[in-house]
């Protein structure tokens, strides 16, 4: 069954419905970039004088954090997409990341700095 | 475009069928997360090993528990699935390119639908294997879900993971099959999107327990 309500692609165009996906060479060069980040994860995991650094966690949530937003936004396209999907995915991503923040909170795992 | 004649187009403009799977990809957000939530929140407060970075001796028996993560295992297994979601990428390019002329063999290879889907369901199937070789590598060195908090936060997140990863490769399966049938064709290029939608994010997932599960201690 068809909509009547169906846009035409113009008019989709302009209002930042799908653009071309990316090419197979991107998908490749993707690929390897995520490989390296995953090879540089592990292999800061067996540095112990890393691993005892304060640098060793918001590092590997950086890298883990990169990877996250490579694959959603080449991989799932939603850099190439509809605003609306974008909406659709962020908006239950933050509530869920505010709600684990929260959590972490109230249980103690994470602290306010004291004046 | 024929491709978009039979599809069900809502007020944006856009299909229903993808906008059900994004909604239906945020609302396993916060299903994961939630799952997530509660392995942080029980991370360290097991009363008995054994623990995941740092060796235990149970007091009663003597006997000596290693940490029991096997860090190889799991990045091998992270690896495999970050490939199969380049694999399924290319799947989704071989469909919608299928009217695209293949001159060459290197065209030819990287324009078969089947090979491509049957890589990654080979790749999600060898995944799941790591995971079941780590589940009972698990149970017989003492953990299971009853034993202590890390135990069950861990099987519960890992395993609703692996039952997602389970649920893609039937999906996958079915669509090679469908392919063999009677060949995927532009018709069927918005089917295949959702499927590739709902693998990736099984992907993303994966990427994040990797990182807050296994490796940060």
């Amino acid at each position: 069954m068809d909509s009547v309500t169906h846009q035409d692609p113009a008019t989709a165009h302009a209002q930042g419905e799908e653009h071309a996906h990316p090419t197979w060479s991107t998908y490749w060069k993707v690929a390897v970039i995520l490989t390296l980040i995953t090879a540089f994860e592990v292999w800061v995991y067996y540095i112990p004088a890393f691993v005892a650094s304060r640098w060793f966690v918001p590092v590997l949530l950086a890298m883990s954090a990169i990877k996250f937003a490579i694959v959603v936004l080449f991989y799932m396209h939603l850099r190439y997409d509809h605003r609306l999907f974008r909406t659709l995915f962020t908006g239950p991503l933050i509530l869920a990341m505010t709600t684990l923040m929260a959590l972490m909170f109230l249980f103690g795992h994470l602290h306010l700095g004291r004046a | 475009m024929s491709a978009t004649t039979s599809h069900h187009y809502t007020s944006t403009g856009l299909d229903n069928r993808k906008i059900a799977i994004w909604a239906f990809i945020g609302s396993e957000c916060m299903l994961f997360m939630s799952l997530i939530s509660t392995y942080l929140i029980y991370k360290g407060r097991s009363l008995v090993g054994p623990f995941p970075h740092e060796a235990w001796t149970d007091p009663s028996t003597g006997h000596v528990f290693k940490p029991i993560l096997n860090i190889p295992v799991t990045s091998f297994s992270t690896f495999v699935l970050l490939m199969s979601s380049l694999a399924m990428v290319l799947a989704l390019a071989a469909v919608e390119n299928r009217n695209v002329p293949k001159r060459t063999l290197g065209d030819r290879i990287l324009g078969s639908s089947k090979l491509w889907l049957f890589v990654t369901a080979l790749l999600g199937t060898t995944f799941l294997g790591c995971q079941a070789y780590e589940f009972t590598s698990f149970v017989h060195e003492g953990l299971t879900l009853q034993t202590n908090l890390f135990g069950s936060s861990f099987f519960t997140l890992t395993g609703f993971h692996g039952a997602h990863v389970t649920a893609g490769v039937i999906w996958l399966v079915t669509l090679l099959m469908i392919d063999f049938k009677r060949g995927l064709g532009q018709d069927d290029v918005l089917n295949l999107d959702i499927a590739a939608l709902y693998w990736h994010f099984v992907d993303v997932v994966w990427i994040a327990i990797f990182t807050l599960v296994y490796l940060i201690r």
